[in-house]
């Protein structure tokens, strides 16, 4: 459960990049999971470097954090401004395709940059673990969690309360008339692009802070998961995505936990009398187990998509996309 | 760190090559100035396929140099074939760890008619690529594809000198129950080919053993969140895991059954047997239990680890002793048979008596070799090493092995800096 | 005037080249040979997408989960794993309804959805599907899980085995070279079958819903059974590939299937052009042929220059993709060879729909 939370967190800060950019000009951006992993590996070269000169472990993780922030900006500024600002009147198809070949290329290059070889975390957090309602929690979790909230918060406050959030929220409802009246739309859409990349910094940071591991590989399925999640909690919906990632994390913590024991078919009686000696002496006949873990989330979008294509906080029709 | 390794064993290699390139005409010269020069010479084509390019290129190349070894070495000891100077040539292909391209450079060595094939590296690549060579009648001998299916296909062409994963899953497995005498175990895979093999295999040992399996549980090999699994195998109260996957994802597990307070023991097959376990887990590696098929590296003929050296400027990685035997053995097939005809040589492949650097190796009716052995490791201090070696199940201590390996009591000592080179 | 001249003996020479070339290839190694039959075998995927994509304007990113269909029916009725030997003229229009029956399933619940939202739903297909092949392995064991199908027969008809050679009048004929024609005569049939679909009223009705699917609806076309139509046809097509593709392998497993194939014809389908057969043919053998040429320049030269490997070619394959795609959607948006209907619509400047 606090697994999930945990899980879950960083689903939600992910799902916010997707959520702000569609909720903006309706593109689902596929590359935004490869900046989630660009995050996380500009952070790791960083804290490995400054971890070998022997600094604090907690000046390391912000200093690598710092640097990982505006290398994403620059990424995402950089992906907008080339791929997908010259397709902003061309049909649906053209900036998702692009996109997709944004997400190919990124990866690639960080393969380039880093090599295929997993990357460790250096081991330098001292490991202190809580007891909590007969859970164990770690110190890490608890940071994760608390920042996440936190960054939701100050996201709420820059949509509500600022300029630049009252510019983008006009954008989004009707970007030609928002130009009509003095936005600068493309600046805001830039800005967009560029707080999600940010976002998606962080993300990547505390996901490998909290592994200890990171790949180039990483980004593709952390960033499916993570839409999973925006879907859920309706797209384009900011409170929506945290809802939908925290959801979405435990659901999947909890599905690959029990799953396998509701699924055995050598709990129920009658099922297990026919199934004979599978079940004799312990055995087990599990439909489904921990390896079907990732199907929960595609099966949870495509439910999702299917039956309330707005999401559970959302209000926009789905035909729309 | 890996990637400057890579990149080393590159530079060693291209350097090696030059190297061999000059070696060669040099040395037949010294050893037999009086070599007939009218004699005619046959050229011997010997195939060697394995990922050059990917994630696990290292380990490639690795192969590739302990095939070129043999072959240099040949060339260098001057074989007579049906009368004629033999001069062997290494064509090594690519096969990026992808069935696809496996069977693609799997048609070009056939149609470069090589004489035998050194390889490959996966058992995936393996498996399909055995077809085309089965049909073209050409003998494969592969020295790192442990699926058992590759031998069971009933394809009188494909040899191996490596042991077979249902040899090495209840190797380890058999060593976790004699030594840590668990009551109830916790298989995970990473559902690939290899890593559900190899947990197959423990499972069934262990069962065989009359020890509780829990159902298993699987990841994937890019899961790195394994805690759902873990907090369910902690409330199992498991007192072992075994785990068949590779490092990349085995690290992640390692740390995080510690951090959630698991003590039981943890157990890894090969793919998760590396000194990259250190960097991937930390502190939490050890104790760890792993296997490797075959013996450790450094505990070859020292005869070959000395040449390897020499050759390549770099230790053998992991199965570098077994393609160098795979080729040493077409060679002496060829010798026996006085033809590099595969039809002719291949019955002699079949019957070899060979002693090789990774030790005696005679094939069974599947083309499988003979009580191949197995090497337990364990974490200790951030090393790996050696504890026990396992043949045709009976259980040596390591210590006493190397003893036995090496009867002259003055060699003994000699083993001590190959087993210190192991734990860097 | 003149070009219908040229019409005919320009169809002639195409066909002649076509069947002298597994004999040309040949010279260079059999192993072109079987590069050209993965290559057809791309292209027949590609226009089984294309049928979605191109004709129907329906963005699948999961389309690959329908040649593993097709090659895992395939390789369970003709393997050791269940006993079954059928012959391949009876499994591949079994594998190729098996996989319309998954285009229909896939298609049904999603009719509502169009573009980004449906592409994302199509990823997910695809990888549930990879999932399952992947772990069917227990509680009953259906597909062998990662391990894999091994020994699936070759293709036979009547005395001739596909995986052997033959010679017929001294010429002789190796297995690769027989599945070539065999695969030739497979695409020659796709390929009519596309041209013609694209010209009759199914494909005008398909054009129609790619345009504008309200207004298609009120202009009384079935939506509904035309776009579920579109699912199943490609995904017949992946199907029949797939039987091929675990004919000529003999193994297949999961990881043969893996998203970054789908992505690939997707890729193959935008370069060359969505909705033009040609186009999407040159897009299939351009991507196909691409890592191959690859390995014959990139390597050597890198070599050469520094000694070493400093980028594979795997690498620059699929940031080539990368590029491809975004590339041509900047600059050529109908790709290398636009069909007409493609190119008005994306030349045309559009706003907001």
């Amino acid at each position: 459960m606090v697994n999930g939370l945990t899980l879950g967190a960083v689903y939600a800060i992910v799902a916010l990049g997707y959520t702000m950019v569609y909720g903006i000009i309706q593109l689902i951006n596929f590359a935004h999971g490869e900046l989630v992993m660009i995050g996380a590996m500009v952070a790791f070269t960083v804290i490995n470097l400054l971890a070998a000169a022997g600094m604090p472990p907690l000046m390391v993780v912000l200093i690598g954090t710092a640097c990982a922030i505006p290398v994403c900006m620059l990424v995402g500024y950089a992906m907008e401004r080339l791929a997908y600002r010259p397709l902003r009147h061309a049909p649906r198809l053209a900036p998702l395709i692009t996109a997709i070949g944004v997400s190919i290329i990124l990866q690639h290059l960080a393969m380039l940059v880093w090599s295929r070889n997993v990357l460790a975390f250096p081991q330098i957090i001292p490991l202190t673990t809580y007891s909590f309602l007969g859970a164990v929690v770690t110190g890490v979790q608890i940071t994760i969690v608390a920042l996440c909230f936190a960054m939701m918060a100050g996201l709420a406050l820059l949509v509500y309360r600022t300029r630049l959030g009252t510019a983008m929220r006009a954008t989004a409802q009707n970007p030609q008339v928002a130009r009509l009246m003095g936005v600068d739309v493309n600046r805001v859409i830039a800005a967009t692009f560029v707080i999600g990349a940010a976002l998606g910094a962080v993300a990547g940071v505390m996901f490998g802070t909290y592994y200890g591991v990171a790949q180039y590989t990483m980004g593709s399925v952390l960033g499916l998961k993570a839409f999973a999640a925006a879907v859920l909690g309706g797209i384009g919906n900011v409170p929506g995505a945290m809802v939908g990632g925290l959801l979405l994390g435990v659901v999947e913590a909890l599905g690959a936990g029990y799953i396998g024991e509701i699924s055995d078919l050598c709990r129920y009686d009658m099922l297990a009398a026919s199934l004979g000696e599978r079940c004799a002496d312990g055995g087990h006949f599990v439909l489904f187990g921990s390896n079907y873990q990732d199907v929960f989330a595609f099966v949870v979008l495509i439910l999702v998509l299917v039956f309330r294509p707005s999401g559970l906080l959302g209000e926009r029709v789905g035909d729309r996309a | 760190m890996k990637r400057a390794f890579v990149g080393l064993t590159a530079i060693a290699a291209a350097v090696a090559l030059i190297g061999c390139g000059k070696e060669e005409p040099k040395k037949p010269a010294a050893q037999a100035p009086a070599a007939p020069a009218a004699a005619p010479s046959i050229e011997i084509k010997i195939g060697h396929v394995g990922p050059l390019t990917g994630g696990i290129a290292h380990l490639g190349k690795d192969n590739e140099n302990g095939a070129r070894l043999a072959i240099t070495e040949a060339n260098a000891a001057k074989i007579k074939i049906d009368g004629k100077d033999a001069k062997f040539v290494l064509v090594a292909e690519d096969d990026q760890a992808d069935p696809k391209v496996g069977t693609t450079v799997a048609q070009k060595l056939v149609d470069a008619k090589v004489a035998g094939i050194v390889g490959h590296l996966n058992s995936g690549t393996t498996i399909p690529a055995s077809a085309i060579y089965n049909t073209a009648g050409i003998p494969v001998i592969t020295g790192s594809a442990t699926n058992p299916k590759l031998t069971e296909q009933g394809f009188k062409v494909v040899f191996r000198t490596v042991g077979r994963d249902d040899q090495q899953g209840p190797a380890i497995a058999s060593y976790l129950s004699d030594t840590k005498k668990p009551k109830l175990v916790a298989v995970i895979d990473d559902a690939t080919a290899y890593g559900e093999g190899i947990a197959n295999e423990v499972e069934k040992t262990l069962k065989a053993a009359n020890i509780k399996v829990l159902p298993r549980e699987k990841g994937t090999d890019k899961t790195t969140d394994w805690k759902a699994i873990l907090t369910k195998v902690k409330g199992k109260n498991a007192d072992a895991v075994f785990y068949g996957g590779m490092d990349a994802t085995g690290g992640p597990l390692l740390k995080q059954g510690r951090e959630l307070g698991i003590k039981a023991v943890f157990s890894f097959g090969d793919g998760a047997c590396t000194d990259d376990m250190t960097k991937l887990a930390g502190a939490a590696a050890d104790g760890l239990l792993c296997s490797q098929a075959g013996l450790p590296p450094q505990a070859a003929d020292k005869k070959f680890l000395e040449a390897y050296k020499k050759a390549f400027n770099v230790d053998p990685i992991l199965y570098a002793p077994f393609t160098y035997d795979g080729a040493n053995l077409l060679i002496s097939a060829m010798r026996k048979a006085n033809s590099a005809d595969p039809a002719k040589y291949l019955p002699e492949l079949a019957k070899s008596d060979f002693q090789g650097a990774t030790g005696k190796i005679a094939f069974d009716a599947k083309g499988d070799r003979k009580d191949a052995e197995m090497t337990i490791f364990t974490m200790k201090d951030g090393k790996l090493g050696p504890v026990a070696i396992i043949k045709g199940g009976k259980t040596t201590d390591y210590a006493e092995f190397m003893k036995a390996a090496s009867p002259a009591p003055a060699a003994a000592p000699a083993a001590e800096p190959a087993k210190a080179e192991a734990k860097k | 005037m003149n070009r219908a001249k040229l019409l005919w003996p320009g169809i002639a020479l195409i066909a002649i080249s076509l069947l002298l070339l597994p004999f040309a290839l040949s010279y260079a190694g059999t192993a072109w040979v079987r590069i050209a039959n993965f290559a057809m075998l791309y292209v027949l995927l590609a226009l089984g997408l294309n049928i979605v994509v191109g004709f129907a304007g329906l963005l699948d990113l999961g389309y690959i989960a329908f040649y593993a269909v097709g090659a895992y029916v395939y390789a369970l009725l003709a393997s050791p794993q269940f006993g079954l030997h059928l012959p391949f003229w009876v499994i591949l229009p079994i594998g190729a309804a098996v996989a319309a029956l998954f285009g229909v399933m896939l298609g049904a619940p999603t009719l509502k959805l169009r573009g980004d939202y449906l592409a994302i739903v199509t990823l997910g297909f695809g990888e549930i599907v990879r999932i399952f092949l992947n772990n069917l392995s227990q509680p009953v064991n259906i597909t062998r899980g990662p391990q894999g199908i091994a020994g699936i027969d070759p293709v036979r008809v009547g005395s001739v085995d596909f995986s052997r050679s033959d010679s017929l009048l001294g010429v002789v004929f190796t297995g690769s070279m027989k599945y070539y024609y065999l695969l030739l005569l497979l695409l020659l049939a796709i390929v009519l079958i596309n041209v013609r679909l694209q010209n009759s009223r199914i494909g005008r009705a398909w054009e129609a819903i790619r345009e504008d699917e309200v207004a298609a609806r009120a202009m009384g076309i079935d939506t509904t059974g035309m776009k579920l139509l579109a699912f199943a046809m490609g995904a017949s097509f992946g199907g029949i590939a797939g039987g091929m593709f675990a004919a000529i392998q003999a193994f297949i497993s999961p990881e043969s299937f893996v998203l970054v194939e789908s992505v690939m014809v997707v890729s193959m389908v935008v370069l060359g052009g969505m909705g033009n057969v040609a186009g999407v043919i040159l897009g299939a053998l351009l991507l196909a042929f691409v890592p191959e040429i690859l390995r014959w320049t990139v390597e050597p030269v890198q070599q050469a220059l520094f000694g070493k490997m400093l980028v594979e070619p795997e690498v620059i394959r699929m940031l080539i993709f990368g590029l491809a795609l975004v590339l041509v959607m900047l600059f050529r948006p109908a790709g290398l060879l636009p069909s007409a209907v493609r190119k008005r619509e994306l030349t045309h400047e559009r706003t907001e729909p």
